[in-house]
């Protein structure tokens, strides 16, 4: 019976691992819009390449939080919360 | 005189080896692990612990200094050496970037961006030499996170506390709340950003290194003896993936958080209200020396 609650414990933390890093997927399409429209700004006008450059960058790090707080949560889930979660077990059924 | 400075910088890069080294126990650089902890202060509300991070972070404190030392010893008008034109290169460079991104009134943040600039490039760079970068423990990145939240509130109560207090009502009272949140998300994502990036750089080395350790050993499993356990495939091929996680990646993200401190600063400030504060403080003044200076006549009389 414990394994078996220890192991719905690493299997969703798991779960909730892979669930959170879905959020990827917005960055992703954030940033390939941002760097599209860098590169038409360069197209248009290459000798302000530098400029928009570096705004892009600045831009698509900033577009990347959402990500990354997927990131951390996914982290948190894979390395900090089955620890906690098969403790907490062990103090309820008193073991 | 200069190159001891560059020895001491040196140095204390080395002696954040020589503990790592001497302290922290050896893996195969496959377990994923957060910073060793070296040992615990006991402190009356919660322990102190003084970890790996903060070891190195003080150790590229040092070698920042130490190399600006360097940098800026011997000064001289004419004839000048490389060194010192580094140095003024560096400076040039920084007070352009806060004049453009900050204006005038703050031309004062140089030196501070500056310093975040270096600590943050140092920081992530040291994983180059095998250390434990700071800049991928949330601890180190929430106190600059933190301080740079400080800066914030600071230069936003410039103009009194009433109009910050106020700043929060807008553009509806009943969105104060979310104002609030707002205020509250600046700081954690400013670490979070950082410190993603920067772990979940090391994180896909790590994996990446444990995949090609599994990949050598499956494809040349047909060796004899101890030459088929030697990893092949990771001589060479992590390396290039280092150059983005460590070199672009870690510069870059110092200059993010460099330029948003500058943003969020300088774009909390309320200029208009400042000035028109400090324009009425001098009227007051004024008119408060021009009564003290009637008093005086009066006195005289």
């Amino acid at each position: 019976m414990l394994e078996l609650a220890i192991g719905i414990i690493l299997g969703g933390c798991a779960l909730g691992a892979g669930c959170a890093m879905i959020a990827g997927i917005g960055p992703g399409i954030g940033e390939g819009h941002a760097v599209a429209k860098a590169c038409e700004a360069i197209g248009r006008q290459p000798e302000c390449k530098g400029d928009v450059t570096s705004t892009m960058l600045m831009g698509c790090a900033v577009a990347e939080t959402t990500g990354l707080y997927a990131l951390v949560i996914a982290i948190l889930l894979i390395f900090v919360a089955p620890g906690r979660f098969v403790d907490l077990l062990m103090t309820t059924i008193g073991g | 005189m200069s190159i001891v400075f560059l020895i001491l910088s040196i140095l204390s890069m080395a002696a954040a080896i020589a503990v790592k080294v001497m302290f922290v126990p050896a893996s195969d650089g496959i377990d994923i692990s957060g910073a060793h902890v070296f040992f615990t202060i006991k402190m009356p509300i919660q322990d102190l612990p003084i970890t790996e991070a903060q070891v190195n972070s003080w150790c590229v404190i040092l070698a920042v200094l130490f190399l600006c030392l360097f940098l800026t010893t011997g000064l001289k008008t004419r004839n000048i050496s490389i060194r010192q034109m580094v140095a003024e290169w560096i400076v040039e460079k920084v007070t352009g970037l806060v004049r453009t991104n900050m204006g005038e009134y703050f031309e004062g943040f140089a030196p501070f961006i500056a310093a975040i600039l270096g600590l943050s490039g140092f920081s992530s760079l040291s994983s180059l030499l095998g250390l434990f970068p700071p800049t991928s423990d949330i601890n180190i990145i929430a106190g600059w996170a933190i301080l740079v939240f400080f800066l914030i509130t600071y230069y936003k109560m410039k103009a009194g506390p009433w109009i910050y207090l106020k700043s929060f009502g807008q553009p509806q009272p009943l969105l104060a709340p979310l104002n609030i949140i707002s205020e509250v998300a600046t700081p954690i994502s400013m670490a979070f950003r950082h410190y993603g990036n920067v772990l979940s750089g090391s994180i896909i080395s790590v994996l990446i290194a444990v995949g090609l350790t599994k990949l050598s050993n499956s494809l040349f499993s047909f060796l004899p003896g101890a030459i088929a356990d030697f990893p092949y495939l990771r001589i060479g091929i992590p390396a290039v993936l280092s150059i983005y996680f460590d070199l672009f990646s870690g510069c870059l993200q110092a200059f993010i958080f460099a330029i948003l401190t500058m943003l969020y600063v300088a774009g909390g400030f309320p200029a208009e209200e400042y000035a028109a504060r400090k324009k009425r403080r001098q009227e007051r003044a004024a008119a408060k020396a021009a009564r003290s200076q009637t008093a005086g006549k009066h006195a005289d009389n």
